[in-house]
């Protein structure tokens, strides 16, 4: 069995970096050093394949038996190893969202309102201020009438108070 | 009737896709789910009736390959045991799960990804039993640990992502050992079937047998929770639901155990392992024991006691007699049984009583005495008093022990009666608080027996699940409760054919040839 001696070094080197980010409180830099280390254990897999040589899928042009054939079996096993890997990181990385989400609005994060939602009621908000501004003004022209003559206007509305909760609810 | 193997990982498969797609349809994913698992239970059944008969393992090529080129499935006596009992849990539980979302509605629990993952679990471990060589093995660990991430985190709480978070590092950094592990091995021999790596490793030479073997050993060790490598579990497991933590704490680690009596009856034979294991037995069971008794809440305890017992099986696995290897199979299952069911019992009293502290419960036995009867029996079960099958499994360990005598077998000896004992102090502990003491008397309680317990620190109303706890049981979680409690039962009135069982299980598992001549009928290439 001959290995490449780079691979080796690279091996190495995303083990020993892998295993230090990974030592870290810090979530993501675990999903970093996880990543690394995985890397890193392809690469073991890979080095245990011994010599390099053709593809594996056999067409008549490596020899009877494929002689100088590579050996597939570990580039299956990295290959299954890789697509794990795959999935766990996306796990992790929406474990680290969520926890992220955790910790920075708490439990009560989750009934914080969508930027919809927020919109929606900012609407609301804004019609109920134009209504009330509305409602100023019918104050001010039935002053100024008052101001002007005794002759009020019979028919002039009620003065409205503070619209309902039915109307908060029409007007969103 | 080969067909019947494939069909144990296939039907969790197709069950788990079927589930996924009908996400909104809870009912028609109940019924999947249940008819499925029973479908897997009863092809066990009948595959474990198959191989204790024709004394011959089942070997599956898949796809037709042959050997060491293609995949193998074999399914000797003690897969076939260890699938059909944790079928059988797995249905259990499920049921009591399907009881609990009954009973509150599915507020905590997201049901449409619960069914699918579950299912995933339940094929992963199938799989991790029957596999035939290591690299499949490893998939079915992936796919089981992948799907317990999932289980775990349910609903994504606060603590539940904390103790997530512990889960999660520590089993991907035991999968990566075990694939490195691998590699290693593929380097040294050239191949991942075991039936032709049991053939290949005894050329090694011994020095380089004992490196792979202890790379191997330690990812197993991980994920079975033998001593030094056993603190994430108390951490992790009592804060899922309870049906999860059951499954887990009755399954998971139990795959972990299987392992390692595979990788030491079949692969590495020639190494002298018996010292270093019983030493890490040892130290599991009063570690463990030792942890389990400055705990207030039940969950916690029973997580460690649940460590502390994984010593009892290291010990059998140590012994390596086929005496020992027979009671070790036992034990095994009668623990797998035990735990899952006491489990399920603390999830009533969750909802009985609205904590699992036992310095917040009290009058339960007024309250709900059906579940006081079962806990009792699962306690005095677990704590290994005798007509029960803790105790048949405890004294089948100890006589194999006494039959290989040597100053350290005694010594784990002693460690193993000892640790009965305080497994039965620390039950019978939360039996006087929770059950016994009258309710009134819970405010202002003072006793040494809980002057130096320690709360979960995740408690929240001393419910270690950190959710509101919902109260309300269904029949069907007492009734899921009361079979698998009747189970454990069924261990002592059949004991004795159960135990010639495992006796020929043990055979198979000593006897490497015998796996190695059914997988390659001409000889090993």
């Amino acid at each position: 069995m001959s290995a490449s001696l780079t691979l080796v070094v690279l091996m190495a080197v995303l083990y020993g970096t892998g295993v230090y980010v990974m030592l870290e409180r810090s979530l993501t830099r675990i999903l970093i050093g996880f990543l690394l280390v995985g890397n890193a254990t392809n690469l073991l897999i890979f080095l245990m394949s011994g010599r390099s040589g053709d593809s594996p899928i056999v067409d008549g042009s490596s020899g009877p038996g494929g002689s100088g054939m590579v050996d597939p079996v570990p580039q299956v096993l990295m290959l299954t190893a890789i697509v794990i890997n795959f999935g766990v990181t996306a796990f992790i990385l929406a474990l680290i969202y969520r926890s992220w989400w955790l910790s920075n609005l708490g439990d009560e994060g989750d009934d914080v309102m969508s930027d919809e939602e927020e919109q929606d009621a900012a609407e609301a908000d804004a019609a109920l201020a134009f209504h009330a501004g509305l409602e100023d003004d019918d104050e001010a022209v039935r002053h100024v009438l008052e101001e002007a003559g005794d002759g009020a206007d019979e028919d002039a509305p009620p003065p409205g108070g503070e619209p309902s909760e039915h109307d908060r609810d029409v007007m969103r | 009737m080969n067909a019947l193997v494939p069909l144990l990982v296939i039907i969790p498969l197709v069950g788990a896709a079927v589930t996924l797609i009908l996400g909104r349809y809870p009912r028609v994913q109940i019924v999947i789910s249940v008819s499925a698992l029973t479908l897997v239970t009863a092809a066990a059944a009948v595959l474990l009736v198959i191989v204790d008969h024709s004394d011959t393992p089942v070997v599956v090529k898949v796809g037709g390959w042959e050997p060491p080129f293609g995949i193998v499935l074999v399914v000797d006596r003690l897969s076939a045991i260890m699938v059909v009992v944790s079928a059988l849990m797995l249905l259990g539980v499920l049921i009591f799960a399907v009881g609990q979302g009954i009973a509150d509605r599915d507020r905590d629990t997201p049901v449409s990804i619960f069914h699918p993952t579950y299912l995933i679990l339940s094929a992963g471990l199938f799989d991790a039993f029957i596999a035939g060589d290591l690299f499949n093995m490893y998939v079915g660990f992936e796919m089981l640990l992948a799907a317990s991430y999932v289980l775990l985190t349910l609903g994504g709480t606060g603590a539940r992502i904390r103790a997530g978070v512990t889960y999660i590092v520590v089993s991907l950094v035991s999968s990566l050992l075990f694939l490195g592990a691998i590699a290693l091995i593929y380097g040294a021999t050239g191949t991942v079937t075991m039936a032709l790596l049991s053939d290949r490793i005894r050329a090694l030479p011994l020095d380089v047998q004992m490196i792979l073997c202890a790379a191997l050993l330690i990812g197993f060790a991980v994920k079975a929770a033998v001593f030094p490598l056993s603190f994430w579990l108390p951490d992790s497991y009592p804060t899922a639901p309870a049906p999860v933590t059951a499954v887990f704490a009755g399954l998971l680690t139990k795959v972990g155990v299987y392992a390692i009596i595979r990788t030491d009856k079949l692969l590495f034979f020639d190494v002298p392992l018996t010292i270093p294991l019983l030493i890490v037995g040892g130290l599991t069971m009063l570690i463990g024991i030792l942890g389990a008794l400055a705990q207030a809440d039940v969950k916690r305890l029973l997580s460690f006691t649940l460590v502390s017992h994984i010593g009892y099986m290291i010990f059998g696995v140590a012994i390596g007699t086929e005496l020992a290897t027979g009671a070790t199979i036992y034990y095994i299952v009668h623990h797998i049984m035990v735990q899952t069911a006491l489990f399920l019992v603390v999830g009533l009293i969750e909802r009985v009583g609205r904590a699992t502290s036992i310095t917040r419960l009290g009058g339960l036995l007024k309250k709900a005495p059906y579940v006081a009867v079962l806990f009792f029996i699962g306690a005095l079960n677990l704590g290994g008093i005798p007509p029960f099958s803790g105790f048949l499994g405890k004294v089948g360990l100890f006589e194999a022990g006494a039959e290989s005598p040597s100053p350290l077998v005694y010594a784990l000896l002693a460690a193993g009666a000892v640790t009965s004992l305080l497994t039965l102090y620390a039950l019978m502990r939360v039996w006087n608080m929770a059950f016994w003491r009258p309710a009134a008397d819970v405010e202002g309680y003072s006793s040494p027996m809980i002057e130096s317990l320690q709360e979960s620190p995740d408690a929240v109303n001393g419910s270690a699940t950190g959710v509101a706890t919902a109260t309300g049981t269904s029949t069907l979680m007492v009734g899921a409760t009361t079979g698998l409690i009747a189970l454990t039962l069924c261990l002592t009135v059949f004991a004795g054919p159960l135990f010639e069982l495992a006796q020929r299980a043990a055979v198979n598992v000593s006897t490497p040839e015998q796996y190695v001549d059914s997988v390659f009928p001409g000889g090993a290439p």
